[in-house]
């Protein structure tokens, strides 16, 4: 009856969103009253989970899931799942994850919810809170199968420390229905802080006029330990690579900070940014449409103002260090 | 190599989104509606199999009747026949289900959808349809190519690329990157035409439960006015002392 947590780490490390995912099950089960089970793949150190709520961590430990292979997640995680006759499952929305959540929604015959911002506003019937139409609105959403599945957004929710523990128990999974898939070839940037985890990601769009001047936003992002973006148009020109766009039509930025600099703030631009909690935005035009969605805002010339705070916050960090 | 292309209908990405019926229903009165931005590149990729490899390409949407222009514009693009479930779209599963149905019987080599809806975000159809057909599922696809049985894709990870080898049959769900965005193409006046006369089928849905309902929608909650300053110094305090981001 527990509700069950999908905890996904990387080369065995836990991520961020793993111990939010956890504080979420944690929060959702004290309101069914019942218990958190933490499932985790070929990870360390699991025992930890405990600290942010976890009862119970399904350790399954096997070599054929090295590798990241959404189909062996999926059945391995439906496979936890079904042992602990789980009621809720919960996963975070992590580009492995969200590969992963149709095929076990299929595999657990349930309702699925992705982009959950909050816990869930009624649990009989059960109502989640999401968020649709790319961040321009939310949605109250029922799910009406006996077992449920959501995926909550990212920084969503809080992590919470609590004085806890967790048994570990492991679990040999069988595999029975795995597809022959051989990946070829992974490249990873593995120097920087991607956009998906980054804390703080720095923006820049158009109005830094060509690549040539890109060291501005490096620069800044390396002060920050940031990740580096950009508008579409940015990366439809070839300015910047397009791992880099962001917005409705790109990755979506739901980071702590976000500084959007020569960017005009289309509606397309912003909808994919605005789950960010802070942005700060720094352009020459008070018209831009960017200040009437930004918390802080400044009006000026990028390549003043840019040279002149990356001096001040390296100035900043080298006091505060 | 027949190829299933699932069509969304969402409004255009300048939309305001407004609800009726005390927040119970999307306004549509206003919007305009376009082919899902997502489900656009991974069309085009389709017309480039049709068009280097002699495929066939369908293209299929769960929905009204409201949503047949934007399978007409499908078609004007390239498709050679369009599908459209007379079910009113409600939650992912059962669309998932409704299209299953169909691709059952096309008996399809590859199935391509988008990452994810602009509307409902769901990111789900495509990997469900997968595991409901049990055919491979490559998510988040980038690049696509097709050698006989065997199909090469790259897929965004957090951080990188991933390059696969798999079988068919296939389900992709894919994103810009699959095709680039100046490969993408305006119907032209022959397009039009010419969509008019290919075949567009009504079927009846399948008797699916849905297995969510969403009840009630909500804007967000208006932003408070920008904080303007002046220096740089400034700037680096708020951040520090007041939002606490640095
Ligand atoms: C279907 C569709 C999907 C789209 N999806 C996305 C998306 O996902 N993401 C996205 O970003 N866009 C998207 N767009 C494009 C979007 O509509 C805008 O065209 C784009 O965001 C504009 O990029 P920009 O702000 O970099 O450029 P511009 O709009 O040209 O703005 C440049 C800004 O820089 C400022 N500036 C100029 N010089 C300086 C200076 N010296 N110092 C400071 N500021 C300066 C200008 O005042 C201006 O505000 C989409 C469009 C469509 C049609
Ligand atoms: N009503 C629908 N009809 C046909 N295809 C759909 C429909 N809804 C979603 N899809 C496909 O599934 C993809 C992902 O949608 P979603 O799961 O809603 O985010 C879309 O990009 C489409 O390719």
């Amino acid at each position: 009856m527990s509700v069950l947590v999908y905890t996904e780490s990387e080369e065995g490390v836990f991520k961020k969103t793993a111990f939010e995912a956890v504080s979420y099950a944690k929060g959702l089960a004290d309101s069914l009253n019942t218990t958190v089970t933490a499932v985790t793949i070929n990870s360390k150190d699991v025992a930890q989970l405990g600290k942010y709520g976890a009862n119970k961590v399904i350790d399954i430990q096997n070599d054929a899931l090295q590798k990241f292979r959404a189909d062996a997640y999926a059945e391995a995680i439906t496979e936890a799942a079904k042992k602990e006759g789980a009621k809720v499952v919960v996963l975070t929305s992590t580009t492995n994850s969200k590969y992963v959540a149709p095929l076990l929604a299929v595999d657990l015959d349930a309702g699925f919810v992705s982009n959950v911002v909050d816990l869930p506003t009624s649990t009989k019937p059960f109502v989640v809170k999401s968020s649709v139409f790319s961040n321009k609105a939310f949605a109250e959403t029922e799910i009406k199968t006996d077992v449920k599945l959501i995926a909550v957004a990212k920084n969503a929710y809080q992590v919470k420390e609590v004085d806890g523990s967790a048994e570990v128990e492991s679990l040999d999974v069988s595999l029975a229905n795995i597809k022959d898939v051989e990946v070829a070839d992974i490249e990873k940037s593995t120097d920087k802080v991607t956009i998906a985890d980054a804390e703080i990601v720095v923006s820049g769009g158009r109005g830094l006029k060509g690549p040539e001047n890109w060291h501005l936003i490096e620069d800044l992002a390396e002060v920050l330990g940031a990740a580096t973006a950009c508008s579409k148009p940015v990366s439809d020109m070839g300015w910047r690579p397009h791992e880099e766009h962001v917005g409705q039509t790109g990755k979506p930025v739901a980071s702590n900070l976000y500084i959007a600099i020569g960017i005009s703030g289309a509606i397309q631009h912003l909808a994919g940014v605005s789950a960010s909690k802070v942005k700060v935005v720094i352009n020459n035009d008070p018209e831009a449409p960017f200040f009437k969605a930004a918390d802080y805002g400044i009006v000026g010339d990028a390549f003043e103002i840019v040279p002149e705070l990356i001096e001040k916050l390296k100035a900043f960090k080298a006091e505060n260090a | 190599m027949k190829i299933l292309v699932c069509i969304s209908h969402v409004p255009d990405t300048t939309s305001r989104i407004n609800f009726s019926d005390n927040n119970t229903k999307f306004d549509t009165s206003g919007v305009q509606f376009v082919i899902n931005p997502n489900d656009e590149f991974c069309l085009t990729r389709a017309m480039w199999f049709k068009e280097k490899q002699g495929a066939t390409v369908h293209v299929i949407n769960v929905g009204g009747p409201e949503t047949e222009p934007t399978l007409r514009k499908a078609l004007a693009i390239g498709a050679d026949e369009a599908i459209r479930i007379n079910t009113e779209a409600t939650d992912g599963y059962s669309v998932a289900k409704q299209i299953a149905a169909v691709a059952k019987e096309g008996g399809y080599d590859l199935i391509i959808g988008g990452r994810e809806s602009i509307d409902y975000n769901g990111g789900m159809v495509p990997g469900m349809l997968a595991k409901m057909l049990n055919y491979g599922f490559i998510n988040t696809c980038i690049g696509l190519e097709i050698d006989g049985n065997t199909a090469t894709a790259t897929r965004e990870i957090d951080g990188g690329t991933e390059t696969i080898k798999t079988e068919l049959p296939l389900v992709v769900g894919g994103q810009k990157g699959i095709v680039e965005e100046s490969d993408l193409r305006i119907p032209n006046m022959r397009g039009i035409m010419q969509a008019r006369k290919k075949p567009l089928s009504v079927k009846d849905p399948i008797d699916a439960n849905s297995a969510t309902q969403t009840t009630k929608f909500e804007e967000p909650a208006p932003k408070g006015d920008v904080k303007l300053v002046n220096t740089v110094d400034e700037l680096i305090d708020l951040l520090h002392n007041d939002a606490k981001v640095i």
